[in-house]
């Protein structure tokens, strides 16, 4: 039986990994290679990484993070952050990331999952959904860190997207992200129904209760920020705490 | 003929990874370098014909990296090694690659009978840590049996030869994990991102091709 899976995500900028809020007051925590290094060994499943601010200041330094992240790492990972174009993706994936991460090109760029998944199978081809409540309780595709509606159904996206050649669907609920008050389990557990690929639940964990929550509605894995990142260990407790729970967690 | 560990005194294993265009080699090529391999990527089908050890890997569909063997010659170059009985591994797509008829479209180098076949179950691709089974004792799996391995996969081969299954795995059935028939052999799963039973499996190929 496969495991649920705990993944850490990392906000990186020119080659080093940030915190910060709303991309403003972007504190340097470290070297992604030496994090990503020790939340591995810490137990992490996967890790994601994401260019917060790809689309400014070039490529370089992010493919040659990925090349020596590939050579130092021996979990997963993914890369994502202002990928619009298959060139872009090779370009990730031949430095030795394990899969791409596309959000806003999914919606903007015609053909682009389908020419992921011909080019490097469903598998690599992660669709990065944010969604945003409505008043009428359904959820809306949102864009710009939540700024932008784009008048889409958050659960009728998924399906397309998957449809259209993606392998897995990183969902995130902006509404409750950066609140550690549980994931968004409405929209987790009818994004689940609706399509047939891994979900990866986002925004909102605090507590190894919340991740047991996103698993119980049906996500195959859950995404972690700012809680393992004050504290690493944090990683190892959450992955027993599950076990002991009675989740199917790699130990 | 007893598997030489390699270390000290020791010869270091030459190995090279066939290097038809497509995916990324670099993650596999550094996990062998950390076991003590000397190993390159090339797409010169004398080298890959020749070397010790031949690793097919990648990702990607099989039909475009299955073009991308023949076109460079390296799948003439594959099947003349396997034909001599120097030893093959492929590694996910390239276990795939070492069958016949695959679902997702064209063939592959039919090294070993059977076709490959879409994964039936509730969530494709199988994706994520899973639970190796060993069948029967094969020096590829040796120590592996019960460990946890990372899969991301959406094909699965399908032997005619049952006995040539060394490992299975569950997701909504059974699934072949890795296939050993003597000097062709492979994983579905990516021992390049396994943690500790990564190494473990690449130290077995190590003392494998030197006694296949």
């Amino acid at each position: 039986m496969v495991k649920k899976r705990l993944i850490p995500c990392l906000d990186v900028t020119g080659g080093r990994v940030v915190k910060g809020v709303n991309f403003v007051n972007l504190r340097d925590i470290g070297d992604p290679v030496e994090l990503a290094t020790r939340y591995s060994e810490l137990g992490a499943d996967e890790l994601v990484f994401l260019d917060i601010t790809a689309t400014v200041d070039g490529r370089d330094p992010l493919l040659r993070l990925i090349e020596h992240m590939s050579e130092e790492l021996e979990i997963p990972f993914t890369v994502g952050g202002g990928i619009s174009a298959t060139e872009h993706a090779r370009a990730i994936l031949r430095a030795g990331a394990d899969k791409v991460s596309v959000n806003r090109a999914a919606l903007d760029v015609p053909g682009l999952l389908e020419e992921l998944e011909y080019e490097f199978g469903a598998q690599a081809v992660v669709c990065a959904i944010d969604a945003k409540r409505r008043d009428d309780g359904s959820f809306e595709v949102v864009t710009h860190g939540g700024r932008t509606p784009r008048g889409i159904d958050a659960v009728e996206w998924a399906q397309e997207a998957v449809r259209r050649g993606a392998g897995e669907i990183l969902l995130t609920s902006i509404d409750a992200d950066g609140t550690r008050a549980g994931y968004n389990l409405e929209l987790t557990g009818r994004v689940c129904a609706a399509v047939t690929v891994p979900v990866i639940a986002s925004g909102g964990a605090g507590t190894a209760g919340h991740l047991a929550d996103a698993f119980a509605v049906g996500a195959e894995a859950a995404l972690v920020a700012s809680i393992v990142h004050e504290a690493p260990e944090r990683i190892t407790v959450l992955k027993r705490e599950l076990k002991e729970a009675g989740w199917p967690m790699r130990i | 003929m007893t598997a030489q560990a390699p270390g000290p005194g020791g010869s270091v294993l030459r190995a090279v990874l066939a290097d038809y265009g497509g995916g990324n080699l670099r993650s596999v090529q550094s996990a062998l370098a950390r076991q003590g391999v000397a190993v390159i990527a090339s797409s010169d089908p004398a080298v890959v014909r020749e070397a010790p050890l031949a690793i097919i890997a990648g990702v990607g569909h099989a039909e475009s990296a299955m073009a991308g063997l023949v076109a460079s010659g390296l799948a003439d170059a594959l099947r003349e090694r396997a034909a001599a009985a120097r030893p093959v591994l492929g590694i996910c797509v390239g276990l795939q690659l070492l069958f016949e008829a695959h679902e997702e479209g064209g063939a592959g180098l039919g090294l070993l009978a059977g076709p490959v076949r879409r994964i039936v179950a509730p969530r494709v691709p199988h994706m994520g840590w899973n639970t190796l089974a060993v069948l029967r004792p094969s020096p590829l799996l040796d120590g592996l049996d019960g460990q946890d391995v990372y899969f991301a996969h959406s094909f699965a081969v399908v032997p005619a030869d049952r006995s040539v299954v060394a490992a299975e795995v569950e997701h909504g059935g059974t699934i072949c994990a890795a296939v050993d028939a003597g000097a062709v052999a492979g994983v579905q799963f990516h021992p390049e991102r396994s943690a500790k039973p990564g190494e473990h499996l690449l130290r077995n190929v190590i003392a494998w091709s030197r006694s296949a």
